[in-house]
């Protein structure tokens, strides 16, 4: 029998980015608050520092910050018509697992989206007509538009002290930042890092075809910064070594950084690490949830958290299995399409690009990072007309170096061998002298790719796993090959010694080697309780107490990486919760 | 698997023994080269570490386990003028350790069945540890070298080594209940880390592999130099975590 703790006004369970905003906001407003986290806590102090932080094999390999398996995966199968399989090791995405959550690890390209991906559907039935959507592609417009996401946008940029040149300042037009970004009402914390030789190499070549290259917005500060909670940031020192390790530099953003240093000596917030929520307590007729229970892994022991809210600030897959293992909601059936919890799971395109090589560049691939790269978005989202072109979504184009740590970076020339003499001769001749640019595209949903409960598999608490039914569709391919030729077209004006064959999304998923942590869906926001899991403001249409945040809010995944949205989100949720819920309980949106 | 090979049926120990003096011979025969002699410079005892402090016990391999990836090292990664070859440079120690590290046993893996067979896009799906999965690797490369070549793999010639890996690489090794091809990426995989890791971990001694590529290692600062050093390169004396320890 679980022991009932006194109640608590409301609860985070999970601390990573959103977890930390939210008891951030929610206490500042008088609430009590817990956090629950699964994972350890940290100290960057401790566990990011010089010399044990710049550990290749510990990190990258043995992958010290991710998420235990053994704990919790999820099983995988690519269509209805297969049985699973459960990812015995984390491989194509790396989810995090302690306090900090995956912003300890992530890399730190921090993207706003486009004001056209809040409006996907309205904006392709607008452009292209309403048969332009392929009945098997339910992409729904996001519950708000950029404008009203705007300020929140801009309020999460401040807390990362994000480095980068703005395209568009209220409205005006800036050559050299992404002339495609929505309006920002204020230019970026901090300026752009220090672009490497090859993104200035890949701006120009991009530049003198037509193209607007602008350099990566990132979460790495590229000089001292103190944020909107009054902590400082440090500078990055462009390491090399930067995702899935943590930064000795303070440079890269994350709640260790960013806010728990306030909310850990604020009174009305309690941290619990190595507390597991197993499922929420749900009144389905009340349409309230009562409080969590949750296992102190140290003990053993299990707990009942009563809370007046509860927060779901999980990674993707946590926030959709404590609905699905609670009976919150009804879980999507791909056939009826009926039901919302797990519907719309998206991935994002990646491991696509194309190998340069130079016989006379220099580039020491060791020096840089995320934010050390030219990227152009004319081919990204709709920012171009896909009128004749069969297909929805775009690319994000880039280049630069960022992690040219040896183990995983060994380029080669086209039809070396992957050992041997020959081999080591040519590592050794073209390890500083080659460049890759690379593709991240959009993934839109498809009726198919969603996630339900596995019928065999469970975790360690003995809850069944998630399933995940996935895979890349015709739409992804054709988004694929398109951009892949703009990239061609820009490798070739770069007048490389030569290039490797171009890596492109072909056949199915492969769980295997890494993609991108850029899961997306599942508990997704809208107007339609029918059709979606939480309103506008993340709070769920099945408990007015329920708020959900992450990125199982997005309806469909954009070329961009999500944190930006994800932490702009939480505050605009936050914000909800403090002038509208607690005023008056209840729903937020009468649907 | 039938044809298990037995403790001293071919006297590994002596065969072990006759790889590392193989393999110091090999380099000491080389000229190095003067790119090689300053690479190695300021690193004096590097030739005498590659023999002399060898180690004469392992945490967990058997001596025909690490007589068999010695055997992988050293073709994989020969010694020439850009470094001595793989066992010199640590790696039989690197996996050693490795096996027997909690990942080695296992750790951060997904291990409740039920197991099955499936496309390599479904990922591992074995209930073996890395230590297992090895060990089972080692006894089946052998005992399908025993059939195609007529010897262990470690005692084969260098050119039959090179082939019997390529037809392994390739997915032609017809071996019995293993997947070699599977193996084969997990040993290229984990031979590459013991080259190219932190020498902490028993590999890359020296810095051997950090020399031949011109990676700096620790402590990767760079602020004050990513700009200066723009298209220019940036030599200097590669540094481990040990170095700052």
């Amino acid at each position: 029998m679980a022991t009932r703790l006194k109640e608590v006004d409301a609860i985070m369970v999970g601390m990573g980015w959103t977890g930390s905003i939210l008891a951030r906001e929610l206490t500042k407003a008088g609430l009590t608050v817990t956090g629950l986290e699964r994972g350890e806590d940290l100290s960057p102090r401790e566990n990011f520092g010089l010399p044990g932080i710049r550990d290749e094999l510990r990190y990258s390999y043995r992958l010290e910050l991710i998420q235990d398996p053994a704990l919790e995966t999820v099983t995988f199968r690519h269509r209805p018509s297969e049985s699973a399989l459960p990812m015995r090791r984390f491989g194509s995405f790396l989810p995090g697992n302690s306090v900090g959550g995956a912003a300890n690890h992530w890399g730190g390209q921090h993207w706003r989206y486009l004001p056209s991906d809040h409006l996907t559907r309205s904006r392709i039935v607008g452009r292209y007509g309403a048969n332009a959507i392929p009945d098997d592609m339910p992409i729904q417009d996001w519950a708000m538009t950029y404008d009203e996401l705007e300020p929140y946008y801009d309020k999460f940029d401040k807390l990362c002290g994000v480095s980068g040149k703005a395209g568009n300042l209220r409205g005006e037009r800036i050559e050299g930042g992404n002339i495609f970004e929505g309006p920002r009402s204020s230019e970026y914390p901090t300026p752009p890092l220090i672009m490497t030789e090859s993104g200035l190499m890949f701006a120009k070549a991009a530049k003198d075809l037509g193209y607007h290259p602008f350099p990566q917005p990132a979460s790495n500060a590229s000089r001292p910064y103190v944020n909107s909670e009054g902590l400082t940031l440090g500078g990055c020192q462009y390491c090399g070594f930067c995702e899935r390790n943590g930064c000795e530099a303070n440079a890269k953003a994350g709640p260790q950084v960013c806010v728990l240093p306030v909310l850990r000596s604020e009174p009305k917030f309690s941290l619990r690490s190595r507390s597991w929520v197993s499922r929420l307590s749900y009144d389905k007729t009340a349409k309230k949830v009562t409080g969590v229970i949750f296992t102190d892994t140290r003990t053993g022991e299990e707990y009942e958290q009563p809370a007046g809210i509860v927060v779901l600030s999980a990674y993707v897959f946590g926030n959709i299995s404590l609905l699905l293992n609670s009976g919150i909601g009804e879980p999507y059936d791909p056939v009826t399409q009926q039901g919302a919890v797990g519907k719309n799971y998206c991935y994002q395109l990646s491991r696509m690009g194309v190998t340069l090589f130079f016989e006379d560049k220099f580039f020491n691939p060791f020096m840089g990072s995320p934010g050390t790269q030219m990227v152009m978005d004319d081919f990204d989202g709709d920012n171009f007309d896909h009128s004749a072109l069969g297909f929805l979504g775009g690319c994000k184009i880039q280049l630069g170096h960022a992690d040219g740590r040896p183990i995983s970076y060994r380029p080669v020339p086209p039809g070396t061998p992957r050992w041997g003499a020959k081999w080591k001769k040519e590592t050794a001749n073209w390890y500083q002298r080659a460049a890759r640019i690379t593709l991240s595209g959009s993934n839109y949903a498809n009726r198919y790719n969603y996630i339900d409960l596995d019928p065999t598999y469970k975790d360690q608490l003995g809850r069944p796993l998630l399933r995940m039914t996935y895979n890349f569709v015709e739409n992804d391919h054709k988004v694929a090959d398109y951009c892949m030729r703009v990239a061609l077209e820009i490798a070739r004006a770069m007048k490389p010694t030569m290039m490797g064959p171009p890596a492109l999304r072909q056949g199915d998923y492969d769980t295997v080697p890494y993609q991108s942590t850029h899961n997306t869906g599942g508990t997704i926001m809208g107007t339609d309780p029918k059709t979606s899991v939480v309103n506008r403001y993340l709070q769920a249409w099945a408990a007015d107490n329920l708020f959900i945040m992450g990125a199982s809010t997005f309806p469909q995944q954009p070329a961009y990486n999500p944190t930006g949205p994800v932490g702009a989100l939480a505050y605009w949720s936050a914000e909800a919760i403090v002038t509208k819920y607690l005023k008056s309980p209840g729903p937020l949106v009468h649907a | 698997m039938t044809d298990k090979a037995k403790p001293g049926e071919h006297n590994p120990i002596g065969r072990r023994r006759f790889l590392l003096g193989a393999s110091t011979a090999v380099a000491a025969g080389v000229a190095p080269t003067a790119a090689a002699q300053a690479q190695q410079q300021g690193a004096p005892a590097a030739a005498a570490a590659a023999s002399g402090s060898e180690p004469t016990a392992y945490l967990t391999l058997t001596e025909a386990e690490a007589a068999f990836f010695a055997a992988v090292a050293d073709t994989m990664i020969p010694a020439d003028e850009l470094t001595p070859s793989g066992t010199e440079c640590g790696i039989v120690i690197f996996i050693d350790r490795q096996l027997a590290s909690a990942w080695g046993g296992g750790a951060k893996m997904y291990r409740n069945g039920p197991f099955r067979n499936a496309k390599r896009e479904y990922g591992y799906q074995l209930p073996l540890t890395p230590r297992q999965f090895f060990a089972a690797g080692v006894v089946a490369i052998n005992a399908w070298t025993r059939k195609a070549y007529g010897k262990d793999f470690d005692r084969l010639a260098a050119k039959e080594r090179e082939d019997a890996l390529k037809a392994l690489e390739q997915g032609k090794a017809a071996l019995d209940d293993f997947d070699g091809k599977a193996f084969f990426e997990a040993l290229l995989q984990i031979t590459m880390e013991g080259f190219f890791a932190d020498p902490i971990y028993g590999g890359n001694r020296n810095k051997a592999s950090w020399r031949m590529i011109g990676f700096p290692g620790l402590p990767a600062v760079y602020s004050n130099l990513i700009e200066q050093y723009r298209n220019k390169p940036y030599v200097v004396e590669p540094q481990s975590i040990a170095d700052f320890s």
